[in-house]
């Protein structure tokens, strides 16, 4: 065996090894070190696996050589590989960041435990994404999500400890009922490995445990997803943990998620039990559209940025949540497009404002009058990334948006058309207030002397935004790939 | 025919760009440079010559050369010259730059073969020309520039769902010639007529572009509105329905004209007006009437440009836009007068301007399908036209009363672009065959008949007697009853009455319920989606937890039931 054959668990094993690693070097820039080489061999780790899966393969990995069901199997298709490549890269591009942003906000006693952390979270979520077992998603869910409380209470705000807090509260429960979920199907199959769940479960889907852990499955990913109205832990979380935390989960967390939320919708129960038995969509249609709609007029109204793109994110949620609730092979792509798409703009406009908190301190709209004047690079990419959240054509925001619309047209649903459009154009109300601000306004005076942000927060922002427009113009390398992962995801849908 | 071809726009939009970093003696070099290279790469492509590259799936076509996308090219890169000249001496860098991203776009959406490439560029143009306006850095402009970009953004949305319908129905995204019958087409004319001007959103057209710089505005006049004819000819030729909605342009625009005060508003609202008689030769939909509609937006560009040139000099020597505090400048502009005089001919159809040679083949083309109240009231509206933009404008800012004001003539600069675009208005009503020939279709129309020049003397003779009698009414402009107006009750009754004093004060009521109603649900999203409202605060950690539990006895509920 190569080590290429192993590449399944690398890129779990990999971060994972690096948590213990950070906390024993103990100084910033070693502990630092060990998690930027991880996070980038990571990512081509990540690589490799999407190359063998992209024209739609599936790896089996058996863990320990034990064979599936009863060892426990890791499955990277192509829709695995594909958010696998979204946690990776992100990571590996917040990392690049990390240094600078991290000196400055954290205190260097705590940097290595920070790295730690960080590492630990990554390594959940690349392991939720990897598994093919039921139970091991639970395990590493609480691994990505103790971590996460950790990273979030360690904000400078002394909100940010009441935001983990209530994070960990809202996610113990999520956690909880997905484990009840689980539980609920081991009881009525017997097996915890979801390709066998799926073989298993057509004969009982009438056995109202089985609903049951349908419900709680679905509440619990909803909780983690940030389902409208179970949005309510994450825009402090957002607003109040570190930059850098915030960055690597508004593009990443909420991405596994809704990949988790697929998973089981449609791998585990099949879309004819989620989605025809059981009218998911008739949940997620209605919740989406207040999303979109509630989630967007809120971030108009915050003077806070942080929690402004917060509320953005549960409003972008709702488009994606919407894409999944057309029950179409095109509604389910344009849930992934955006499940990227947004990880890009996110990942772009917050590391933005990591740039602007490390020089100014401070994200509150109203201390950034005429900033442009001395960060315009740092701005420059903050308002690329809000033209690809307002999708704007030539971005990446306008690919997922138009395959949206499409889906909405196709299942001949015009009705949703306006939801879009207003949402668009709330974003444009909410950019356009920073835009003016920063851009048109006349200086604050306390900000005379400030210049732009150093090259180590302004190299990955860049990137992130660059990445924008690159997906947005060669936009055939996502909805190629996001078309293969729902093919095979999909199967026999329509 | 894949090859790379470069679209003639993206001149004049890099121009833009080396705006923004070079210095007042290099920008002049850049407005002569950017639009004559963008001239020469239109002439140079050969004809029918196609860029097509695949783009999600699609076959796009960013670049596509056609009769018709050429002579509208040509004359927005004309005006990006002349508008660039006249703006030298006077418009900040971002005027400048704004405005050239903006003539290019426009250019890039005259050679747009898909609808794609054509909606980004749309957008562009929405951009461009709002930055434009916000330069006048004017309170007033910024407040206009944010409703006009709302405004355009909101047609922008029309007009993408109505892109992604024809994509959808019909698998193309090519821009090709189509019908309003299904929703999408209905969605997509509305997009192309807002940004006409058409009815019910006539008014931003005389909300925002009086407020541009003196420079600004001339740049605003130009493109929006004729990219907009431009895509009506090549995607609704024959629409139906225009010829109403362009009918009501152009009485709309006679009556707020007359109605108006500030000179360059008179010269907006006749913007309206002039576009409507575009909008109903795409209406009528015959090669004469498409030429008609294509010809007449050539000069129009033109002796609107001359117009608002005259009025920007006007504005940038005296500081004063309203008619009542103008007048007798003659004295010491004579030049100005002498050019702006010459646009105004050329906006009534003057013979020997180019108003004679072009705005008469639309009503011909009504003629000719015996459209008959089509061509009373095309014919009504020139003299309208004349009344309002042919007389008022020229005789109460530079003649009727002495206000005392004696400002000089403009710098060089701003007289060399009037002169450029005089000479133009002059030597295409004298001899029109140049134009004839970059029309789409072949011309057969004569416009130098006897009858012809007859019947225009007599018309604007009358016209302008009609004015002079009536001239104590035309002064007191702001309270004109139109019910005396001999040409209302004869013709317009109808319009007439909806602009009645008591038509007037209903709107009004409307437009004050609209404002309450809105003003109560801003203050409503507002406590609810405000800082501190129910749906953006912080939440105790119970309160959270109850909705998980209602989330998940719905569905349970659901899932049971």
């Amino acid at each position: 065996m190569t080590l290429f054959e192993h590449l399944p668990v690398l890129v779990v094993i990999i971060p994972l090894l690096a948590a213990p690693l950070c906390v024993l070097l103990d100084r910033p820039v070693l502990a630092w070190l060990a998690a930027l080489l991880a996070s980038w061999a990571t990512f081509a780790a990540t690589i490799g696996l999407v190359a063998q899966t992209a024209s739609g393969e599936t790896i089996s990995y058996y863990l320990g050589g034990w064979a599936p069901p009863w060892g426990i199997e890791y499955r990277i298709d192509t829709l695995a590989a594909y958010v696998l490549l979204i946690v990776s890269g992100i990571a590996a591009v917040v990392m690049l960041a990390a240094r600078t942003s991290v000196a400055k906000e954290i205190p260097a006693d705590r940097a290595a435990r920070f790295y730690a952390a960080l590492m630990l979270a990554m390594a959940g979520l690349m392991g939720i994404v990897a598994t093919g077992d039921a139970f091991n998603v639970f395990v590493f869910l609480e691994i990505s999500s103790l971590s996460t409380y950790a990273l979030i209470s360690m904000g400078r705000d002394r909100r940010a400890l009441y935001a983990a807090f209530q994070y960990l509260v809202m996610g113990t429960i999520g956690a909880t009922f997905i484990l009840i979920g689980i539980g609920f199907l081991y009881m009525m199959t017997g097996t915890l490995n979801m390709a066998d769940l799926a073989a298993r479960l057509p004969a009982v889907s009438n056995a109202a445990t089985i609903s049951a852990a349908f419900a709680f499955l679905t509440v619990g990913i909803g909780l983690k997803l940030a389902l409208f109205p179970l949005h309510l832990w994450l825009p402090n979380a957002y607003a109040y943990a570190p930059s850098m935390v915030s960055v690597f989960l508004a593009a990443t967390a909420t991405k596994v998620a809704v990949y988790l939320m697929l998973r089981f919708v449609f791998t585990v129960f099949g879309h004819e039990f989620s989605l025809e038995q059981m009218a998911l969509h008739y949940v997620l249609l209605p919740l989406a559209v207040v999303a979109i709609l509630s989630a967007s007029l809120v971030a108009v109204f915050q003077q806070d940025l942080k929690r402004m793109l917060a509320y953005s994110s549960v409003a972008q949620i709702g488009y994606i949540l919407l894409g999944l609730a057309l029950m179409s092979p095109e509604g389910v792509t344009a849930a992934l497009l955006h499940v990227f798409n947004h990880a890009l703009m996110k990942g772009a406009l917050f590391m933005a404002l990591a740039a602007v908190m490390w020089r100014v301190g401070s994200v509150q709209l109203t201390d950034l009058a005429g900033l442009g004047r001395y960060m315009p690079w740092t701005l420059g990419a903050f308002v690329i990334g809000a033209l690809s959240l307002i999708g704007v054509p030539l971005t990446a925001g306008f690919v997922s948006k138009w395959y949206l619309v499409t889906a909405a047209i196709d299942a001949g649903w015009w009705w949703l058309i306006p939801v879009i459009a207003v949402g668009s154009l709330l974003a444009v109300i909410y950019v356009w207030r920073v835009v003016e601000v920063v851009w048109f306004r006349p200086p604050n005076p306390a900000l005379v002397d400030q210049r732009e942000a150093p090259l180590s927060l302004l190299g990955p922002t860049w990137a992130l935004a660059l990445a924008n427009l690159y997906f947005g113009i060669h936009a055939d390398l996502t909805t190629g790939t996001a078309e293969t992962a729902v093919a095979s995801l999909l199967g026999g849908l329509r | 025919m894949a090859d790379f071809l470069f679209s003639p726009g993206l001149w004049l939009i890099l121009g833009g760009l080396f705006f923004a970093i070079t210095d007042r003696r290099a920008w002049l070099l850049l407005i002569v440079v950017a639009p004559l290279l963008a001239l020469l790469t239109v002439w140079l492509m050969p004809f029918d010559a196609v860029w097509s590259v695949s783009f999600l799936g699609h076959e796009l076509q960013p670049v596509k050369s056609t009769a018709t996308g050429r002579l509208f090219a040509t004359v927005f890169s004309l005006m990006a010259l002349a508008g660039g000249i006249f703006a030298w001496r006077i418009a900040s860098r971002l005027e400048l730059t704004a405005a050239y991203a903006y003539a290019g776009s426009a250019v890039c959406v005259t050679f747009a073969g898909d609808l794609l490439t054509l909606f980004v560029f749309w957008e562009l143009m929405a951009l461009g020309s709002t930055l434009v306006l916000w330069a006048a850095s004017t309170e007033a402009a910024r407040k206009a520039s944010i409703r006009y970009l709302q405004l355009h953004l909101f047609g922008g949305m029309l007009l993408i769902c109505g892109i992604a319908g024809h994509v959808i129905t019909t698998g193309s995204v090519l821009f090709e010639p189509m019908q309003a019958d299904t929703l999408a087409h209905w969605l997509i004319l509305a997009g192309f007529l807002l940004n006409a001007g058409a009815p019910p959103f006539s008014a931003w057209v005389a909300d925002a572009y009086p407020e541009g710089s003196p420079s600004g505005t001339v740049f605003l006049s130009a493109f929006t509105t004729k990219t907009a004819v431009f895509v009506l000819i090549m995607g609704f030729a024959g629409t139906w329905a225009l010829i109403p909605i362009g009918v009501y342009m152009i009485f709309y625009g006679i009556i707020y004209a007359l109605l108006e005060n500030d000179m360059r508003r008179i010269l907006a609202y006749s913007i309206v007006n002039q576009v409507g008689f575009m909008v109903v030769g795409v209406g009528i939909g015959t090669e004469m009437a498409l030429n008609g509609a294509a010809a007449h937006a050539f000069a129009h560009i033109i002796y609107k440009g001359l117009l608002l040139m005259s009025a920007g000099a006007v504005l940038y020597r005296t500081g004063k836009r309203k008619c009542t505090d103008l007048g007798g400048l003659f004295q010491s502009m004579p030049w100005t007068t002498l050019l702006g005089t010459i646009g105004a001919l050329a906006i009534s159809a003057f013979p020997f301007t180019s108003g004679f040679t072009t705005k008469s083949m639309i009503a011909q083309a009504a003629a000719d399908q015996h459209l008959m109240y089509v061509w009373f009231a095309l014919a009504a509206a020139s003299a309208g036209v004349f009344l309002h933009a042919g007389i008022k404008f020229p005789w109460f800012v530079f003649f009727q009363k002495d206000s005392g004001l004696r400002p000089p003539d403009p710098p060089a600069n701003m007289l060399l672009a009037m002169w450029l675009f005089a000479a133009l208005c002059i030597g295409l009503g004298v001899w029109a065959e140049p134009l004839y020939a970059l029309l789409p279709f072949p011309v057969t129309y004569e416009a130098y008949t006897g009858a012809h020049l007859v019947a225009q003397f007599q018309l604007l003779l009358f016209a302008g007697l009609a004015f002079f009698v009536l001239l104590p009414m035309m002064k007191r402009t702001l309270t004109i009853t139109l019910d005396f107006d001999y040409f209302y009750r004869k013709f317009f009754y109808m319009v007439g009455m909806e602009f009645s004093t008591q038509g007037e004060r209903t709107m009004a009521r409307f437009g004050q319920y609209v404002d309450r109603q809105w003003q109560r649900l801003l203050a409503s999203a507002f406590r609810h989606h405000g800082p501190q409202g129910v749906l953006a605060r912080s939440w105790p950690t119970g309160s959270m937890v109850i909705w998980v539990a209602v989330l998940l006895g719905l569905s349970l509920l659901l899932y049971y039931a």
